[in-house]
């Protein structure tokens, strides 16, 4: 503490509620040479800090409000300008899509006619979303386990740090390894081996009416290595140090009475980590999925550069999508006429309510169990 | 473990077989994990670092077709960028940690703002920068290297409130006293003796907010917009090392592949440079006065 500057002040001048003791002590050793009044003056004379407390602490108020401002600007900032659109399509932007009459093929998105409908990039979103979870959470799991139950002392540390970085790489990067690592390998080597199974004539003939196999199944259709399923893996790579750290986190707050009591009555490490730590710790995690989940909806270069960009909805998971994200980065800026720019502004809106949700009901399922309640007795 | 095993019955063994595989598991689950990581680096510096040269840093990027040209132009974007969003997001964002954790500690504002920038963190990216887009380019008729800052600026806030707060709480309250027993006035003390005490922590904070921004591109796309000529004009439209990344990624020319591996790797290396300050500092104790 030593250089720490205290400014020089000849006596205890502000008359705070903090400092109450301090001046009424030190006031009371001068009142008994001088009347009262003349101290008083005196303190008049030098000022009092209130007038500068109050700016300060008005001025850090500003600060903080600026957050609420931020928000509240850039939902009316979205509202004003997406009412274009809203008012030509109103609800059905979601829903709706038009049917060429020749090709009987449905149009969602066609700037050229005017035909402006976002459902497939509701859906491209989703399902990325989706697929990105599917493999993300089992493994994000995994490694919060390894790491606060199971991991030596000394792999601790530079374990976290490595998925700390991994957070840390820029969408972009991500992007670009998507692009030139990641789809060639799934084209090459992976995709084949789910084309080859779930498109067996004997899988098939199995599992045909689930509808999720052959040449209309999940893995139908031409193999281009771009696609939902890219996206989405990279997407799983992009969410899972969120999604681990914060259920490193949810798992330290369980109290270690917990797994002690668990051990105590012979349970193996495994199960003392199921019934101590997980059931404990289950909302939490819940939690930290929402959050991974609004992360994956709101990504959008690394998406936008391995999704293919085509605006369809196909059941395949390697047919060519496209996300909302990434449909306002490729497009916004190319937008030419008014209702084109109000119906990628409207995709904009949806998505930050959506985010705005997801994320608020993720934090607070997240702080349900980190707040410092000892957690609950199953 | 052998010996419990034939001792005690099947149920035994199957609890025995369950923890086992549970700790396989994990362990696999973690090297996956890790595989894409290390696949990126192994990649980013096998093809970053044969393209990497002199020229990279000192030249603006030539036509299409020619042979070399570097991301000098975008290099010094970002730095420009960055500059004016730490100008409105690290002060803003101080402010606002100070009346969460001085001024406003338990209150429901407090609370309520705490909230918000948890979300607004959340908030993707492109939303950001539609929003700038309105506010800014729009009036303004024309993208500028000042809305891009603005954009990233606003993207840094909730960070820096958020870690800026953390950082004032753990100062000890003793040390708040002993200067306010002093007689300094408070928004004194909680400028040159609490915030100073945090201080470490607070930049620490606002390094982790300036990673996290510099490798934003999708705020940038309409509002900076990029820039293949010099220009660090705040009225003009500026090259970003993200934005120059994901334009050459995706054109269709060998050579520009080279030169986004080579940015890539320029950018992870900062970014891996302010982590990992980030994680030195804070492994040597926040508070560097208090004890």
């Amino acid at each position: 503490m030593s250089e720490i500057r205290i400014p020089k002040l000849e006596t205890a001048a502000p008359p705070k509620m903090e400092t109450a003791s301090a001046v009424s002590s030190s006031a009371a050793a001068q009142s008994s040479s001088t009347p009262a009044s003349e101290i008083r003056r005196f303190l008049h004379s030098r000022g009092n800090s209130a007038i500068a407390d109050r700016a300060f602490s008005g001025l850090m108020l500003t600060c903080a409000l600026s957050i609420f401002g931020i928000v509240i600007l850039i939902a009316t900032e979205l509202v004003l300008r997406s009412q274009l659109s809203w008012h030509k399509f109103g609800l059905a932007f979601f829903y709706k899509f038009n049917v060429d009459p020749d090709t009987h093929l449905p149009t969602f998105w066609d700037p050229v006619s005017g035909t402006f409908y976002a459902l497939p990039f509701l859906y491209g979103t989703l399902i990325s979303s989706l697929v990105a979870l599917v493999i993300a959470v089992p493994l994000a799991i995994g490694v919060a386990i390894f790491l606060t139950e199971m991991c030596p002392k000394f792999l601790r540390g530079p374990l976290g740090f490595v998925t700390e970085l991994l957070a840390a790489i820029p969408s972009v990067v991500y992007g670009l390894w998507a692009v030139f690592v990641l789809v060639p390998l799934l084209r090459e080597h992976i995709n084949p081996v789910f084309m080859s199974v779930f498109n067996n004539p004997a899988v098939v003939k199995l599992f045909g009416w689930t509808g999720l196999v052959g040449d209309t199944g999940l893995f139908g259709g031409s193999n281009y290595g771009l696609g939902m399923l890219a996206a989405g893996t990279i997407l799983a790579i992009m969410i899972l140090p969120i999604i681990s750290s914060l259920t490193r986190e949810v798992m330290n707050a369980v109290p270690n009475s917990q797994r002690e009591a668990v051990l105590a009555l012979g349970a193996t490490r495994w199960e003392m980590i199921r019934m101590g730590v997980l059931r404990n710790a289950r909302i939490g995690i819940v939690g930290s999925v929402i959050l991974g989940l609004g992360r994956a909806l709101g990504e959008t270069m690394a998406v936008a550069m391995v999704i293919g960009n085509r605006p369809e909805i196909q059941k395949s998971l390697l047919s060519l999508g496209y996300s909302m994200a990434s449909v306002i980065a490729n497009e916004f800026s190319e937008a030419s006429d008014n209702l084109y720019l109000s119906a990628l502004i409207e995709i904009g809106l949806a998505l930050f309510i959506v985010t705005i949700i997801v994320n608020a009901l993720a934090r607070v399922l997240v702080w349900a169990v980190t707040r410092g309640t000892p957690a609950r007795v199953q | 473990m052998r010996e419990r095993k034939n001792q005690y019955s099947a149920r035994s063994t199957m609890r025995w077989l369950a923890d086992h595989l549970a700790t396989a598991l994990a362990v696999l689950a973690t090297i996956l994990v890790i595989a894409p990581l290390v696949a990126i680096f192994v990649y980013l510096i096998y093809k970053g670092a044969s393209s990497l040269n002199l020229a990279f840093f000192t030249q603006i990027p030539k036509p299409v077709g020619e042979p070399g040209g570097g991301m000098a132009n975008a290099i010094v974007g970002s730095a420009v960028l960055l500059a004016i969003a730490s100008l409105i997001g690290v002060p803003i964002g101080i402010g606002g940690g100070i009346y969460l954790a001085e001024f406003g500690r338990g209150t429901k504002l407090a609370n309520a703002v705490r909230f918000t920038a948890d979300v607004l963190n959340g908030v993707p990216s492109i939303v950001m920068g539609i929003a700038v887009y309105s506010l800014i380019v729009v009036p303004q008729g024309h993208f500028s290297a000042f809305s891009g800052g603005v954009g990233l600026g606003i993207m840094m806030i909730p960070t820096v409130t958020r870690t800026t707060e953390e950082m004032l709480l753990m100062v000890p309250n003793a040390v708040r006293e002993a200067a306010l027993g002093l007689g300094v006035p408070n928004w004194r003390s909680v400028l040159s003796i609490t915030l100073k005490t945090a201080s470490p922590g607070v930049i620490t904070g606002c390094m982790l907010a300036f990673a996290r921004v510099a490798g934003e591109t999708a705020p940038l796309i309409f509002t900076a917009f990029g820039n293949q000529f010099w220009s660090v004009s705040l009225n003009q439209p500026i090259a970003a090392l993200p934005l120059q990344i994901y334009v050459y990624a995706i054109s269709p020319y060998d050579e520009w592949h080279r030169l986004a591996w080579a940015g890539a790797l320029v950018l992870i290396i900062l970014i891996v440079l302010a982590v990992s300050l980030v994680r030195y500092v804070a492994s040597r104790g926040i508070l560097k006065g208090a004890s």
